[in-house]
């Protein structure tokens, strides 16, 4: 079976990290080492956080609006359950060829990704807070807008972050793919076999999910910071 | 508020939702199995099924674009018409995995160009391609015993790189062959696959042997090298002489004469193991070479513009070209 | 290039070649949205890519329910079980599916198995933490009339615990499912079949083909999550839909 390598392509593929290797392709130019793992990595991670902005941008302030309002439920609840049933794949390859190649045109797309756990989430997490809670801080004589920032947000950070974290990883694991839409990433390793080899295909998939877990680790702890001791009841 | 309504709705709703998932799974059915399309009587040039040829499996691959998938199928094909038991493994990957799955045995062989066997696996400079197919051949043939492996004689059709551009861009930068992208192609952006890059036969070879540096090289996936171009985002893109878009569309459409004889062409070899072909008999090469002698660069272009124009999927134009040649009933 | 072969007994005919205009041709336009003729007459393309979709999913569902669900009642008894178990089924669900296809190539190779291991993978997360949060939610004082009335532990997870906790079970199972659902297309990659195929590859530019397969996969998920809410309907007669 062609996919059977042997375990210790493991060790090559540490290897392959660190330090260029022969090119499958002939024509003399070593590929692979550290400094490319690195160049993809940072190139992965910019699309994703270029993404993410994005996606916070239009789809925060939305769902804590709508949440605060009690509007528009189907819109936000619909929204993230479609957004979960569209393929990526599909995504990633129509861009490519109807709006074009590269950051520009992949950037924002990866982002209509993100924003329906964001909104879900935010609707969710503000609309839940206790109306009784809310109506006091009406009644003391706060704007709607403090009421969202300094009532509402607070409580539903847990909620809300976990949004964040949902569309971080949605849009990093899309990532992947974005070479076949001409944007580089930690996915040309994965996705060039025959450029970077096994080596690099396993290279690729491994400093992928350390990047995801990394992302994920730091936007935990990140909401750790942010939910207040009040709120810290429960672990996760 | 949910009533009984709704839910007779939403009842509804999932049961045509279900019925129509298991209509569709029970309507499909597993589909690797290649045409038989044995003929009996002595029609000229149609492919004889041999009993004896049941006894053996071969696997048929090819790379990962469509020419390669369309030859891949009528070697399939062919072979399941001469009686052999058939799986195809087409869309393998490009050239080094095709190589490591023949060498494996992973597959029994698949069909490569001659030139790109002669530079990306056995090391030779472009110049060093000799332009006879039959020349090239040999060449590569050597090469391959060395390895235990073995190439079939080349088909009539040969096919290579091309650096392309629009009508446009062509007529204001005055580009009629590569070489007058000297001077001018540092304001040019050019797009190909991720390992041109690295080819000889591609980027390497145009920066190492014309001296040319781009503006850009943005490596995008080889189905798009036409849609880049129409979109405006390349300058120049890497096309293939045999693609059906230059003649198609070639009002839109030129590739630049390759006047340093950088992109070798390469007529297709079918490589394979040599154990292999002692194993399968006789009428293996014989099958292949005898149904690949129809493919001129005329049919090669049309097969592919049915493929990649007109959208049919390979098994089928495939199955065309075999039966319009009169190879299969 | 010179070849001296002689076009021998496989001379292809003239029918063979296809007057076209390509301007005509909607599918040979690569900036077309959607070609309705050809999808028309070639839909039936798309049956054999989503009867290998379901061959994925399906399994990946079971197999990923059992565990998770087997994984929830353990920790239901054990309790200091849940943090490391939902740390672990997190890891999972974090790491990337296309990238976890890959980091199993050395072990299980290309193909059908591997996807449907990596998928199961995936949901583990979502059923094991909702059957948890089910379970922790059902309150204290309905046990309590349980065990009052006689029954046993097992009894009283079995006929009181476990039904009060089917919507939220059921709910990270619809999670789940259209998660799965999506995601299976990716298998593609590592050539276990689907209706990625129909999107990758020589598709990847062809817009019809996209838009027919990505319609698939969505209605299959809209079809398996709406069978779901229907179960929920069906098991907790005595409770109004709770939000989704």
């Amino acid at each position: 079976m062609i996919g059977h390598l042997p375990l210790a392509s493991f060790t090559g593929a540490i290897e392959f990290i660190f330090s260029p290797q022969e090119s499958n392709v002939t024509g003399g130019k070593k590929v692979g080492g550290f400094d490319k793992s690195m160049e993809l990595l940072v190139k992965h991670l910019e699309v994703t956080v270029l993404a993410l902005a994005i996606a916070l941008l239009i789809a925060l302030p939305l769902g804590l609006y709508l949440g605060h309002r009690g509007k528009g439920e189907q819109l936000a609840v619909g929204l993230g359950n479609a957004g979960r049933a569209i393929p990526e794949l599909a995504v990633i390859a129509l861009v490519a060829v109807l709006i074009g190649v590269g950051l520009p045109n992949v950037a924002p797309v990866l982002a209509i990704l993100g924003i329906p756990p964001i909104l879900n989430n935010a609707y969710v997490g503000v609309s839940q807070v206790d109306r009784v809670t809310v109506d006091a801080a009406r009644g003391i004589g706060m704007s709607e807008t403090a009421i969202i920032r300094k009532v509402e947000l607070p409580i539903a950070i847990p909620t809300v972050m976990g949004g964040i974290r949902s569309a971080a990883i949605a849009i990093l694991a899309t990532a992947t793919i974005a070479p076949l839409a001409g944007v580089e990433s930690l996915g040309d390793f994965i996705l060039n076999r025959n450029v970077y080899g096994e080596n690099g295909l396993l290279a690729g998939a491994i400093l992928v999910a350390l990047l995801a877990l990394t992302i994920e680790g730091s936007l935990a702890l990140l909401q750790r910071r942010l939910t207040s001791d009040g709120l810290k009841v429960k672990t996760a | 508020m949910r009533t009984d309504q709704t839910r007779m709705r939403v009842l509804l709703a999932a049961l045509a939702a279900l019925a129509l998932t298991l209509g569709v799974a029970a309507c499909g059915s597993s589909d690797d199995s290649t045409t038989s399309g044995s003929t009996e009587s002595g029609e000229a040039g149609a492919i004889q099924s041999n009993p004896e040829n049941g006894k053996v499996s071969l696997t048929i691959g090819s790379k990962n674009f469509p020419e390669q998938e369309i030859l891949g199928e009528i070697y399939a094909q062919a072979l399941t018409a001469a009686g052999y038991k058939v799986k195809s493994a087409l869309n393998l990957g490009s050239e080094t995995v095709a190589l490591k799955a023949v060498k494996s045995g992973q597959i029994s062989g698949y069909p490569e160009y001659a030139s790109t066997a002669l530079t990306s696996f056995f090391g030779l400079e472009p110049e060093e391609v000799p332009s006879d197919a039959n020349e090239a051949w040999e060449k590569a043939n050597e090469e391959f015993e060395k390895e235990n492996l073995q190439a079939f004689e080349p088909t009539p059709f040969a096919s290579a790189n091309a650096v392309g551009t629009t009508k446009e861009t062509a007529e204001k930068y005055g580009l009629k062959t590569v070489s007058d992208l000297e001077g001018v192609s540092e304001e040019l952006s050019l797009y190909g696959s991720p390992e041109c890059r690295q080819r000889i036969d591609c980027l390497a070879g145009l920066e190492k042997l014309y001296g040319l540096k781009f503006k850009s090289f943005t490596p995008v996936d080889i189905g798009l090298r036409y849609t880049v171009l129409e979109k405006g985002q390349a300058d120049l893109s890497i096309l293939f002489t045999t693609d059906p878009q230059l003649s198609a569309e070639s009002d839109k459409f030129v590739i630049l004469e390759d006047d340093k004889e950088v992109f070798p062409a390469g007529n297709v070899i079918f490589v394979t193991a040599k154990k292999v072909a002692e194993e399968a008999g006789p009428d293996y090469e014989k099958t292949i070479l005898q149904v690949q002698e129809g493919l001129d660069l005329k049919v090669v272009q049309e097969l592919d513009a049915r493929v990649e124009l007109e959208k049919e999927t390979p098994k089928e134009a495939a199955k065309a070209y075999l039966e319009s040649a009169g190879y299969v009933g | 290039m010179g070849n001296p072969l002689v076009l021998a007994a496989g001379e292809v005919g003239g029918d063979f070649f296809k007057e076209r205009d390509v301007g005509d041709l909607c599918q040979a336009q690569t900036q077309h949205v959607f070609c309705f003729d050809w999808a028309r007459e070639n839909i039936d393309r798309f049956e054999t890519p989503t009867v290998q979709h379901l061959q994925i999913v399906i399994p990946a569902l079971l197999i990923g329910f059992v565990v998770a669900f087997a994984l929830a009642l353990l920790a239901h008894r054990i309790r200091w079980l849940q943090p490391p178990l939902l740390a672990a089924t997190g890891i999972l669900y974090t790491i990337p599916s296309i990238a976890f296809f890959f980091l199993l190539l050395p072990l299980t190779g290309l193909g059908r198995d591997t996807a449907i291991i990596v998928l199961s993978a995936y949901t583990l997360q979502i059923i094991f933490r909702n059957t948890m949060l089910g379970l922790n939610n059902v309150p204290d004082s309905v046990k309590d009339a349980a065990r009052g009335m006689g029954l046993t532990s097992r009894q009283i997870l079995w006929k009181v615990e476990l039904p009060l906790a089917i919507p939220e079970i059921i709910a990270g199972l619809r999670v789940a499912v259209v998660s799965t659902i999506a995601i299976a297309t990716l298998a593609v990659l590592i050539s276990a079949g689907g209706l990625g195929t129909q999107m990758y590859g020589s598709n990847l530019t062809f817009p019809t083909s996209i838009i027919i397969a990505g319609a698939i996969v969505m209605l299959m998920a809209l079809a398996f999550d709406s069978i779901l809410l229907l179960v929920q309907r069906l098991t907790t007669p005595w409770r109004r839909a709770a939000r989704a």
